[in-house]
């Protein structure tokens, strides 16, 4: 019998679940602001999605109501990642160790 | 590209991920983390257009909205002041959350563009999976909004609460329930659009009854949100870099807001239930009466301070609003100038969002290894000089550990008090947001200093 690849995505879920546990227990507490919005900045690899929608069916007629909204979520995630990864960038450059 | 190839790169994508949160164990790894985040989304990118078989003009149109959002998005991330932080991660949370929610619109209207089947007849599995995204999705974006707003300021900080709320909130939950079960029974393109107006109603609820202080709890958990709506749709593409992101910011989240929690000895429903100012203001009225507070000025706080052979720094919330990092850094310069030893003590929960005043400080350029956690620093108060408490209230009151009918006790408190004398910067002697009293007012060694954080602490540079 063969095996649902549902159960295959599903354990790859399980697993990253297991595995942001350690790493997020391992986050520094000072670094707690800059995890959360460099988080955010990945999550918005749901721009992946948006893509798809957005070019999604034909060539004659890009703007068909599913494309829409493609587009709509390729602004929102785009802005995300560009504003998520720079403003972390931003944090993190500041965190200095003390001069000797 | 084969859909092969493409998985496999898609799993590099999600590997890099997770070694972006890894570099944030020490802030020296933590730059080459993001640049691995940077990589992955990169990566991510260009495999979905290489695996699109053709996309003529479409592509174009794609190129364009990237560069609008991403220019928004950067010309917010240069211009955002450091105090304004939690609002910003609210409202990027909120863009998540919608494009979640747009993602599953168009993978609904369209499910043959994603090999889902076909309109009507969408996979069982498929849809159910896209539903939760969405209405996961819907719920974080109109949740952020609100924690938005009500960080902003532009909306009451104060718990918004009305009868029955949880009981309408829980039946609105097993509505979405059951409109997700019929959903699938009937594929009705009107049963998922009430399922996303009912989440983004969802939202809303959650969110108004929480306070103010509470949002470190908020944020953590909108941020745990968008994370498992992400995963969501990530089965609905059968994406393994989205799952897997789905899954480490859905941890992430969750362990925040436990942190959070702990950090205030509540428990998450506590948390989430609300209410917390609301309910307290009867108990503390009664012990009103006038007691005696000895009133300071900069002058006696500088002659303490440079005496002192060790001092202590406590920042709050109130430190963020009156924006004194600089001014706070000033006056730590000038007393190492003096032979001072000056360290940061942090509370988990000083400020509006996890870490919070651990940026502030690292804006103003205080040395991250000055400042430390509460169970690092916690001993040191009895041997210290002077605790400068600026902005901070709740997170010192004695009282947490000595009422046990108070309404912070057992939740962990920095042992100001133990210190040979205290200096409290505050603009009143109004009780901070637990509506509680500050016994630390009254004490002997506790010298107020009733001013702006801000002014104050600059007075005290002058006078330095």
């Amino acid at each position: 019998m063969e095996i649902d690849p549902f159960i295959f995505r599903l354990s790859i879920f399980i697993l990253s679940i297991f595995v942001g546990y350690y790493v997020v227990w391992s986050v520094t507490p000072s670094l707690h602001t800059p995890l959360m919005s460099v988080t955010n900045a990945i999550s918005s690899v749901i721009i992946v999605g948006a893509i798809i929608a957005a070019l999604a069916g034909s060539n004659d007629n890009v703007f068909e109501m599913s494309n829409i909204f493609g587009f709509l979520a390729i602004v929102l995630a785009a802005v995300n990642i560009f504003g998520g990864f720079l403003v972390t960038q931003r944090m993190l450059q500041m965190y200095k160790k003390k001069k000797k | 590209m084969s859909a092969n190839l493409s998985a496999f790169f898609y799993l590099i994508s999600g590997i890099l991920f997770i070694l972006a949160l890894r570099g944030l164990s020490s802030p020296e790894t933590s730059r080459q983390g993001n640049y691995f985040g940077i990589a992955g989304m990169t990566i991510s990118i260009i495999v979905t257009f290489l695996s699109l078989d053709s996309f003529g003009s479409g592509f174009i149109y794609v190129l364009i909205f990237l560069v609008i959002g991403g220019s928004v998005g950067a010309f917010i991330a240069f211009r955002i002041p450091m105090t304004a932080m939690p609002e910003l991660v609210a409202g990027f949370h909120s863009l998540v959350g919608l494009a979640a929610v747009f993602v599953a619109i168009s993978a609904f209207l369209k499910p043959e563009a994603f090999n889902l089947g076909i309109v009507g007849d969408i996979k069982l599995a498929s849809l159910i999976e896209m539903s939760l995204g969405a209405a996961i999705g819907a719920i974080t974006f109109s949740g952020s909004i609100i924690a938005f707003l009500k960080l902003r300021g532009i909306m009451s900080g104060s718990p918004i609460t009305f009868k029955f709320q949880h009981f309408i909130n829980l039946l609105l939950g097993l509505f979405i329930i059951f409109l997700i079960f019929y959903l699938c029974r009937t594929q009705l393109s009107n049963v998922f659009w009430l399922l996303v107006i009912i989440s983004f109603i969802v939202g809303v609820l959650l969110i108004i009854p929480i306070g103010g202080a509470d949002m470190p709890v908020v944020i953590s958990m909108l941020n745990s949100y968008s994370g498992w709506a992400a995963a969501g749709i990530g089965f609905t593409l059968e994406n393994s870099a989205l799952i897997i992101t789905g899954a480490l910011v859905g941890s992430s989240g969750a362990i925040l807001s436990y942190i959070m929690c702990k950090g205030m000895n509540r428990s998450f429903f506590n948390v989430i239930l609300g209410g917390w100012g609301a309910t307290e203001q009867t108990s503390n009225t009664k012990s009103k009466e006038q007691k005696p507070v000895k009133n300071g000025n900069a002058d006696d706080a500088a002659f303490l301070m440079k005496n002192a052979s060790s001092v202590i720094i406590v920042p709050g919330y109130g430190m963020a609003v009156a924006q004194a990092q600089h001014a706070l850094r000033e006056m730590v310069d000038a007393l190492k100038k003096n032979g001072v030893k000056v360290s940061y003590a942090i509370h988990p929960v000083a400020g509006r969002m996890p870490g919070h005043m651990n940026v502030l400080l690292a804006e103003a350029n205080v040395p991250y290894d000055e400042v430390f956690e509460l169970e690092e620093i916690n001993n040191d108060f009895a041997n210290c000089d002077v605790a400068y408490v600026i902005g901070a209230n709740d997170v010192t009151n004695p009282v947490a550990k000595t009422d046990p009918q108070s309404p912070i006790y057992g939740m962990p408190v920095l042992d100001v008090e133990k210190s040979k004398s205290v200096l409290f910067v505050k603009r009143s002697l109004s009780p901070g947001y637990a509506g509680i009293d500050n016994d630390l007012f009254y004490r002997d060694n506790t010298l107020m200093l009733f001013a702006d954080a801000k002014k104050m602490t600059e007075e005290i540079v002058k006078s330095l």
